[in-house]
């Protein structure tokens, strides 16, 4: 049952990767990419990390997807404009090549035989509360700052007379 | 049980997709995209190592690795906002002002 979930969503999450790519419109691949976002959720309720689930469905399909497309449809693109016959060749080389990668890397992996991906760990809100407010105080408090930088970033960049 | 294995070859293959579209596409927005698939793979396979050792950091390097794609989202659209503004496109190639 639990191996049959895996499969559903990793095979939502390679399709909707995959489409991300092949669409033509970058409207349609970020609505696409919420799409991966919500199967890699489920992923992560699969190995007990609820609390990551939660914040990746909020954060990142709720807020920054919802930012891109915010942007999308105010810049109001015309469809793509690929400059695809410089990068045909580019083409023909990368994709083997990154088969060849995948193919080397999962060789390796695949020496890691017979270990199960979950134990007693539960990613409770509780637990990675108690650990973000003791041992990661330090780097927690300083993402504040890298927020505050990027939104004075942000407003600097996005100005009308730059 | 589901393997750690399969949780890695998954993170892998999520990753070499948004490598591809990261090299391949040409549009700003496309990049900025493939960016996010990458960054998805890794936390995948992060929460899949925190989950097998049993030991939070893991997760709460995901905790930390949303706050960066947020803010890297928020200053790169804001980018491409300022690009499309001066350049009327969204083409990398024909932002090549650097380029000798």
């Amino acid at each position: 049952m639990i191996e049959l979930l895996f499969f559903l969503f990793a095979a939502v999450a390679l399709g909707s990767a995959i489409n991300v790519l092949i669409q033509r419109h970058v409207l349609y691949s970020s609505l696409s990419l919420i799409l991966l976002l919500t199967a890699i959720s489920g992923l992560f309720i699969l190995m007990q990390a609820e609390f990551l689930a939660v914040i990746n469905v909020i954060v990142y399909a709720g807020a920054i997807m919802v930012l891109f497309v915010f942007v999308i449809m105010l810049l109001n693109l015309p469809a793509d404009e690929d400059g695809v016959d410089r990068l045909r060749w580019l083409k023909l080389v990368g994709i083997p090549m990154g088969l060849f990668l995948l193919l080397m890397i999962a060789r390796t992996v695949w020496r890691v035989e017979g270990v199960s991906a979950t134990t007693d760990l539960a990613g409770t809100p509780q637990a990675i509360g108690a650990s973000l407010f003791t041992d990661y105080l330090l780097p927690f408090e300083l993402t504040s700052l890298l927020i505050l930088i990027a939104l004075m970033g942000a407003v600097v960049f996005a100005k009308k007379d730059l | 049980m589901i393997p750690l294995n399969w949780y890695l070859i998954l993170g892998a293959a999520l990753f070499l997709l948004g490598m591809l579209g990261f090299f391949l596409k040409r549009n700003v927005i496309s990049l900025l995209l493939s960016v996010e698939i990458m960054l998805n793979a890794v936390n995948l396979t992060f929460v899949a190592f925190s989950s097998r050792n049993g030991q939070i950091s893991g997760q709460i390097f995901v905790f930390f690795v949303l706050v960066v794609a947020a803010a890297e989202a928020a200053v790169g659209l804001a980018l491409v906002i300022a690009m499309f503004r001066n350049r009327e496109t969204l083409n990398v190639d024909r932002s090549n002002l650097l380029k000798w």
